[in-house]
């Protein structure tokens, strides 16, 4: 039986992309912006970039979220966007009173070659004399990368611009990290001032950086960190800003999303743990650099999903925290297996095509390998040159025949590819319905954009626990179609 | 209450009352002011999406084509190219070398492909930027493919929606004159500016079919690139929407003297005004005057014992309209007339003076009437006259649900039919549904509001 990995190169690249399975970059860098308390993401573009992100976030998560834009007209697309730019920003802070404006660049002022940094000095320098919000830009040009890699950008710009590397004075209470996280006691303030750096206020232990999950899976991480006894600050948080309780009134900024002062300290924690097997081989994380710049322990981990991914999370942090995991944790781990045992007949051998972000995918790849399903296909518009490796890592040493793995694809090429796989059902986002619909299996919707279903932002992936919803999901469509199928439609199954 | 209005946008906000009415628009959007508006490839592309056997490639970065894929529900009959999402998906070195190479082997490629009656290529802001010539090259692949391959000016910064619409037109303005009008009747028509979302089309086509008018060309829902190429045979153009395809009957008029009459399908007035509009342009044939009255007679007779029935419950209730265009806007403030309710907000993206010094009007003494707004003043209207509904879009959606009111989609993306007779009564339909859920008295502003006069 060879281990080896059968991987496929893109042979017969089309020149044209039909359907992409990816979104370009900004939309990674709104979502990220987001996350962070009191940010206006901004765009600085045209006007349209803007609206069509909004719809888009909009339709998964069913929240507003407001993105400013530079609207730039034609005339600025000669002579420079920098005047809309400033203008923009006072706006912003005028109407909306933002502490942050999270500025992402498009295609277009790439391209005209808007110095965004220099331009947001100068209106430092401008508008000096009054209170600014804190300004973060970060560069992604939608003709290099894919949405996922806005994402990270901006993480990483976050870190870059906001955390400090040098020894930090004491920080006022007013500044005092962790506010609204949820996550801070007094008690841990107390304890952490008496250990060896009193003077600084981190009550941090851990950096946590999830990617991009659903606001789901960071209230789970909050819990999972509470449970451990184990403050942190989990960047970008969403958790609230994109799915948001009902409230009095429209608010201009949701409540929520990781504190600046939480950010500015991350350089003090005891350790990141950072999620995405792809990510880590880029090299050009937010984990990474703060390791380099400010020497914190990096956890490079996968996205938790099935057992031997959190068995790492959870390992990770017992030697974080100093703690042994929780009973309640080991529970739903105990469960998770007695369900893996519950519902092998019904999983093995059956073939399964995934595809979406490729962190996703490598995280969804672990967990349907140990469950006995057939991957046939792990496809990602993605193009990092490190999918076939990150798959390689979680499946090599448990099945026996390794999937086909694609970068750079898009839908029309999956479409053609799953002619000969003969799939039983998809994993991925909404965006493979016509294709199952056509082949008349099932399909899992994980992942950004599912705006075809009720609920996207609160799909639990992570952890013990959403392994066991997206196992009980999974298990459930093929009983759904056997049943459907079958000309009995038996009532026991 | 603390001030939302930029000051900038003063001008362009207008509450009815004593001042004469003067309302700016068609201005840039303010940068900073989070406009719900979209860009010039957005309209080109709202226009001409729903030609189905056209392939529709986007020369761009993914993004463009990728937001724009399948979402607008306009259905065709037939060929259903127009739903998936073609890309040049350029990369770095396509910006830095220039993408010309890349649209060329695209087009060819998806042309081969899919076999389609003609392309349409669209610019996006990037391509006008690094200046790819985009005339050239759809010459040069419409020679080799011998169908039509149109480039469409669409680059996003170079206006708003309606410069798209401008750009479509033009655009479609090249295929027209070019097909075959024999067969075509003297009393025969295009319907333009309507694109069969949720099959809406259909039912227009066949109200004008009962009449006894013949349909030449759907322009643009469920249409075709051959329709649109005899189009010029047609008798009359008969123009729906905000001007979406105005500019294309006024290019035909000038052309090839085609009269246009422009129309509303929303609403049982202007839907029933625009069939005798078109039976009183075929006044030689008075049968079409008469099937018009008794297709009218008999649709409302359907309907009339429905709208009744939710008109009780929605008597009195208010309601804020907030969409693309302004002409919509019009029919929108009939049609919740009809249903007993009183429109106290209207406003839109891309309205002209001429449209809302006509909604002015309309509407009632103290509605407020808005140009370009964006999230916080809209939420700050909705408050201020405590709305039941609010009409808009997705973007739309979420400030209607956050403050708790009501909403009903009635944009380009709905998947409910709401033109014609049969539209009217799915609106009062989703109306009353919305309106009259109870979900709103556990909402914390209508609540508060109960504690409060309760105690």
């Amino acid at each position: 039986m060879s281990k080896k990995l059968k991987i496929k190169q893109k042979t017969e690249a089309y020149v044209s992309t039909t359907n992409a399975c990816k979104l370009c970059k900004p939309l990674g860098a709104c979502i990220a912006f987001r996350g962070i308390e009191g940010t206006v993401p901004f765009l600085h573009g045209s006007q349209g970039c803007a609206t069509y992100m909004r719809r888009y976030i909009i339709s998964h998560f069913r929240e507003p979220i407001d993105i400013a834009s530079s609207s730039l007209s034609e005339k600025h697309a000669v002579y420079g966007g920098g005047p809309n730019l400033k203008k923009g920003i006072l706006n912003v802070m005028d109407k909306y009173g933002a502490k942050v404006v999270g500025i992402a660049t498009t295609c277009l002022t790439e391209t005209i070659g808007d110095n965004v940094s220099g331009l947001l000095k100068e209106f430092k320098e401008e508008f000096g004399d009054k209170e600014l919000p804190t300004l973060l830009n970060v560069s992604t040009p939608s003709y290099s990368g894919t949405h996922i890699e806005g994402f990270h950008a901006t993480v990483r710009a976050v870190i870059d611009q906001l955390v400090e590397s040098e020894t930090v004075e004491p920080k006022t209470s007013s500044q005092s990290p962790g506010v609204g996280a949820g996550l801070f006691t007094s008690e841990q303030t107390e304890k952490d001032s008496s250990e060896t750096r009193p003077y600084i206020l981190n009550t941090s232990k851990v950096n946590l950086l999830p990617g991009l999950v659903s606001p789901a899976d960071i209230r789970y991480l909050k819990e999972v960190l509470d449970d451990f006894n184990c403050p942190g600050t989990i960047l970008p948080d969403i958790s609230e800003t994109l799915d948001a309780p009902a409230q009095m009134d429209y608010e201009k900024i949701p409540e929520g999303g990781t504190p600046i002062a939480a950010i500015q300290l991350m350089g003090h924690s005891d350790a990141t743990i950072e999620f995405g097997q792809v990510l880590q081989r880029t090299g050009n994380s937010g984990g990474q650099l703060l390791a380099e710049r400010c020497g914190v322990p990096l956890y490079a981990l996968g996205m938790p999903i099935g057992l031997r991914e959190c068995d790492r999370f959870f390992e990770a942090l017992e030697e974080v925290s100093g703690c042994a995991t929780p009973r309640k944790h080991q529970l739903e781990r105990g469960r998770l297996v007695d369900a893996y045992v519950d519902s092998h007949k019904y999983l093995f051998g059956k073939r399964v095509v995934v595809y979406g972000e490729e962190d996703l995918c490598v995280g969804l790849t672990a967990f349907l390998a140990e469950i006995g399903m057939k991957i046939v296909l792990c496809a990602s518009g993605g193009n990092s040159g490190q999918f076939q490796d990150a798959i390689n890592a979680v499946t090599s040493d448990i099945v026996s025949e390794p999937p086909i793995v694609k970068e750079g694809f898009d839908f029309y090429e999956i479409s053609e590819e799953i002619e000969s796989l003969d799939p039983d059902m998809l994993i991925g986002t909404s965006k493979g319905y016509s294709l199952t619909k056509k082949q008349q299996i099932p399909l899992i919707r994980v992942g950004f954009p599912i705006h075809d279903r009720f609920g996207g932002q609160r799909m639990l992936h992570l952890g013990y626990r959403g392994t066991q919803n997206l196992l009980d999901r999974i298990v459930n469509a093929i009983i759904e179609k056997k049943q459907a199928d079958s000309p009995v439609g038996y009532g026991y199954l | 209450m603390e001030p939302v209005i930029f000051q900038e946008r003063e001008k362009q906000i207008h509450r009815k009352g004593n001042q004469p009415f003067d309302l700016e628009c068609n201005k840039d959007s303010l940068a900073g002011a989070v406009s719900q508006r979209a860009c010039v490839f957005c309209g080109s592309r709202v226009v001409l999406y729903p030609i189905a056997d056209a392939v529709h490639l986007v020369h761009g970065p993914i993004g463009c084509a990728a937001y724009t894929w399948d979402i607008r529900g306009a259905l065709s009959s037939g060929p259903e190219l127009h739903r998936l999402s073609f890309s040049t998906d350029l990369q770095e070195r396509d910006v830095i070398f220039g993408g010309e190479k890349k649209l060329y082997q695209a087009l060819t490629e998806l042309i081969d492909r899919h076999h389609p009656n003609a392309a349409f290529v669209y610019s996006t802001c990037i391509v006008g930027i690094i200046g790819d010539d985009l005339e050239a090259i759809c010459r040069r692949v419409s020679q080799e493919k011998n169908i039509p391959v149109i480039p469409v000016k669409s680059e996003g910064f170079k206006g708003n929606k309606r410069a798209g619409y401008n750009a479509a037109c033009t655009a479609m303005f090249r295929l027209v004159g070019t097909g075959d009008t024999t067969g075509i009747s003297p009393r025969s028509i295009n319907i333009l500016g309507d694109f069969n979302l949720a099959g809406e089309i259909w039912i227009i086509r066949e109200y004008f079919e009962r009449m006894g008018v013949q349909v030449v060309a759907n322009i643009t829902g469920d249409g075709r690139v051959g329709d649109i190429a005899r189009s010029h045979g047609a008798a009359l153009n008969v123009v729906q929407c905000s001007g979406a395809t105005m500019d294309l009957a006024k290019m035909m008029k000038e052309k090839y003297g085609t009269p246009f009459l422009r129309v509303s399908y929303f609403g049982v007035e202007d839907m029933a005004e625009a069939l005798y509009k078109v039976a009183r342009f075929f006044e030689d044939d008075p049968e079409i005057l008469k099937r018009a009255q008794d297709l009218v007679r008999e649709e409302l007779t359907l309907l009339y014992t429905k709208l009744q029935e939710y008109r009780k419950d929605l008597q009195g209730k208010k309601a804020a309209i907030y969409v693309g265009g302004a002409f919509k806007a019009f029919s929108l403030v009939k049609a919740f007339r009809l249903i007993g309710m009183d429109v106290v907000m209207v406003g839109s993206q891309t309205g002209t003076s001429e449209d809302y010094r006509e909604l002015h009007e309309v509407t009632d003494e103290g509605t407020i009437i808005v140009d370009d707004s964006n999230p916080l003043e809209l939420s700050a209207f909705l408050k201020e006259k405590d709305v039941d509904i609010f009409v808009g879009g997705v973007k739309e959606r979420p400030i209607a649900y956050k403050l708790g009111l009501g909403f009903c989609d009635h944009n380009h993306e709905r998947k409910e039919a709401l033109e014609g007779f049969l539209g009217m009564v799915n609106f009062a339909k989703e109306v009353h549904s919305t309106v009259m859920s109870p979900v709103w008295r556990f909402v914390p502003r209508k609540n508060q509001a109960l504690n409060s006069s309760s105690g």
